[in-house]
């Protein structure tokens, strides 16, 4: 008897905690939501905290739209791709928030890509670059490049600047933008040389693997003239490392995600003379928004900012100037804006949407001399 | 596959073997006297990782000073963890303990995502490590050399102490049966406080060398190596001092070489160390040095 009183009184003190906890949210239609979804914990935290700094900056400049202020909700997809449906979840079924921005890493946006598209939330990519994020989701649209570019630019430039002929490629298997990448980069090296066994060898890791000897000495064996290895930047530079502790001395490639300081601290010396494409460069301002987020970010943080806070910033103010040209904060209206952007002023270069949903812009070669990033060049589409 | 390319991927196994080998000395030694799988383990190992990177980075500590600190400290947090996780349920059902010992674990890593954040930090290096040996065409960096005879080193002396001091014959009583050591007079609850701190002590110095091969410190750094580090315990029969040693090598050789000779199979590695670990628990459950004990009641 004593235990079904106690029983009771639980689920009463629990329901009470319910209806406290729902209540209010119903009146709370006064604010504009904005869903933030970046990786905060795990493998990528250093990418996600970068992109938040970019909403950060955009939010403090522009905290309004229509009248109303905007919140912005922050989830934390744990650099994990069950864990980023969950918080995608989170953001359309409990938070209500009018659209999405984000996240760093492909594979994220593609776990949330379903759940947005159900719940007819327009959803905002910021630097994931993998091509299957926007097709055939009418929801998810994104403010960068995609890579069937990328791949392309570093194919050439493999080919074209290094003279390589035969390349060798180390892929996180378990990663969907290096997978992605690592395809469209083999189909034009093929194509550039003529010769179908001009990929002399490709290594897989997986997500989180600290050693890659076995796969560096397997290609050792095999003289590549460079290595093209996107990835994760803490397994890159790991594998880089341990590439000049055996004496592999070939230049390596890879991509956007490489732009993170981190990368440099854990690669040390190592990771000097490193090649890979991104999308912008703070000595190369793009646009009249380009100086503006420039100054804000410099006087804040007193640094130069990267690449995807950049994007990250443009993420937040498209979703606004979506909002403002939709004159409405319902989620369709907003993505039938979304989809007709065109030539907007975004810091990291003029956004104009594609039929897929990606912004078709130019990209940034860099390398590391020293332990700093170095612009070497631009690259357009053609 | 020329001979020389073998003799580096036998290398680089043994470096990465002794590296296991070196965690799971810990691992084991806290199992054969308490009859306890330290969950934590793998987390206080990340620990001393970081308070390595803190000590130089932010208190300008020599290195080799950083190093004695990390190991004191991570020792003082192996016997805290003792006394709040595991002390108070000392006469409860060992599988409460267990459970205790995983809520440890994901207590460390979640208080150090809080206060080191979810950003990699890079271990600090010395220059002495830098340097690279060439052997013929082999390449093999000076940690290398130096991981091997650390674990080796770790192992004589943990043998010595467990089985020609006092204090080592303490910890055996204590693992036969705790009332009956009580009762000749020996302090249960001092000698299990020491045997943490050695475990912890040994996690540090594993730390300390997982460091300087694998600069990327994140907070949950510690859940594979502890992980791979338990599985070389069971592979070495768990308790077994010189076994997990045996299990560390066996383990990081055979991850090495199953890349070596079967690239298509790379995206499986951690998962043959877990086949590894099921088909050992199915045909050999007390491991390949290990004792077929009955359990007492």
């Amino acid at each position: 008897m004593k235990k079904l009183s106690l029983l009771l009184v639980a689920v009463l003190v629990l329901s009470l905690m319910l209806t406290a906890c729902s209540a209010p949210a119903e009146e709370e239609a006064k604010v504009i939501k904005f869903g933030v979804f970046e990786p905060l914990t795990g493998a990528n935290a250093a990418g996600g905290a970068m992109e938040i700094e970019g909403i950060e900056i955009a939010h403090e400049l522009y905290p309004e739209v229509l009248g109303l202020p905007i919140e912005v909700v922050t989830v934390d997809n744990k650099s994990d791709k069950v864990e980023a449906a969950n918080a995608a979840t989170k953001l359309v079924d409990k938070d209500k928030v009018n659209g999405i921005i984000g996240s760093w890493g492909s594979s994220f946006s593609m776990a949330a890509g379903p759940i947005v598209k159900d719940a007819e939330v327009p959803a905002l990519g910021t630097s994931c670059t993998n091509p299957l994020v926007t097709l055939g989701n009418d929801y998810y649209f994104r403010v960068t490049f995609i890579d069937s570019f990328q791949g392309v630019v570093m194919a050439n430039y493999a080919f074209n600047e290094l003279g390589a002929t035969k390349v060798a490629i180390v892929q996180e298997i378990s990663n969907d933008y290096s997978v992605g990448l690592v395809k469209f980069f083999t189909d034009e090296f093929k194509r550039l040389t003529g010769d179908d066994d001009s990929i002399v060898y490709v290594a897989s890791y997986n997500t989180g693997d600290q050693d890659f000897t076995a796969q560096l000495t397997n290609i050792k064996t095999l003289n590549p003239d460079a290595i093209f290895a996107p990835g994760n930047y803490s397994e890159s530079a790991m594998l880089i490392k341990q590439a000049k502790e055996l004496d592999l001395n070939v230049p390596f490639l890879g991509a956007d995600t490489w732009e993170t300081p981190e990368f440099i601290d854990i690669g040390g010396d190592a990771v000097n003379g490193t090649v890979f494409s991104t999308f912008f460069d703070s000595k190369v301002p793009l646009t009249p928004e380009s100086e503006i987020f420039l100054k804000a970010y410099r006087d804040k943080y007193g640094k130069e900012p990267a690449s995807v806070t950049a994007l990250a910033y443009d993420g937040y103010i498209l979703m606004r100037n979506a909002i403002e040209r939709a004159g409405s904060a319902d989620p369709n209206a907003i993505r039938d804006a979304l989809a007709e952007t065109q030539g907007f002023d975004g810091a990291a270069g003029v956004i104009s949407l594609d039929a897929n949903g990606d912004a078709v812009k130019n990209a940034v070669i860099k390398t590391i001399n020293n332990g700093e990033f170095e612009y070497l060049t631009t690259i357009a589409p053609n | 596959m020329s001979y020389e390319i073998f003799l580096q991927h036998l290398s680089n196994g043994i470096a990465l073997g002794s590296l296991y080998a070196l965690i799971a000395i810990g691992y084991t030694m806290v199992y054969g006297i308490l009859r306890l799988i330290n969950f934590a383990h793998g987390d206080i190992f990340m620990i001393a990782t970081y308070v390595m990177f803190y000590g130089v980075t932010m208190f300008f500590m020599p290195w080799g000073v950083a190093v004695v600190v990390a190991i004191l400290l991570t020792g003082a947090l192996g016997i805290l963890v003792e006394r709040l996780a595991y002390r108070p349920l000392r006469n409860s059902p060992r599988i409460s303990v267990m459970i205790s010992a995983i809520g440890a674990s994901y207590l460390i890593e979640n208080l150090s995502i809080v206060i080191f954040g979810g950003r990699p930090k890079a271990f600090p290096i010395p220059e002495f490590f830098n340097h690279v040996s060439h052997i013929g065409s082999i390449s093999i960096p000076r940690a290398n050399f130096f991981i091997p005879v650390i674990t080796v080193v770790a192992l004589i002396v943990l043998l010595y102490i467990v089985n020609k001091t006092k204090t080592g014959m303490a910890m055996r009583a204590v693992s036969k049966d705790y009332e009956a050591a009580r009762l000749m007079g020996i302090n249960v609850d001092n000698i299990i406080s020491i045997t943490f701190g050695m475990g912890s002590m040994l996690a540090a110095v594993g730390g300390v060398m997982w460091g300087i091969k694998y600069p990327n410190l994140i907070p949950l750094l510690g859940l594979m190596p502890g992980l791979k580090a338990f599985i070389a315990a069971v592979i070495g029969g768990i308790g077994n001092i010189k076994g997990a040693v045996l299990g560390g090598f066996l383990l990081g050789m055979s991850e090495i070489m199953i890349i070596a000779f079967l690239p298509s199979l790379t995206g499986y590695r951690d998962a043959f160390a877990f086949i590894l670990l099921i088909a050992i628990l199915l045909f050999k459950p007390d491991g390949l040095l290990g004792k077929n004990v009955t359990e007492k009641v």
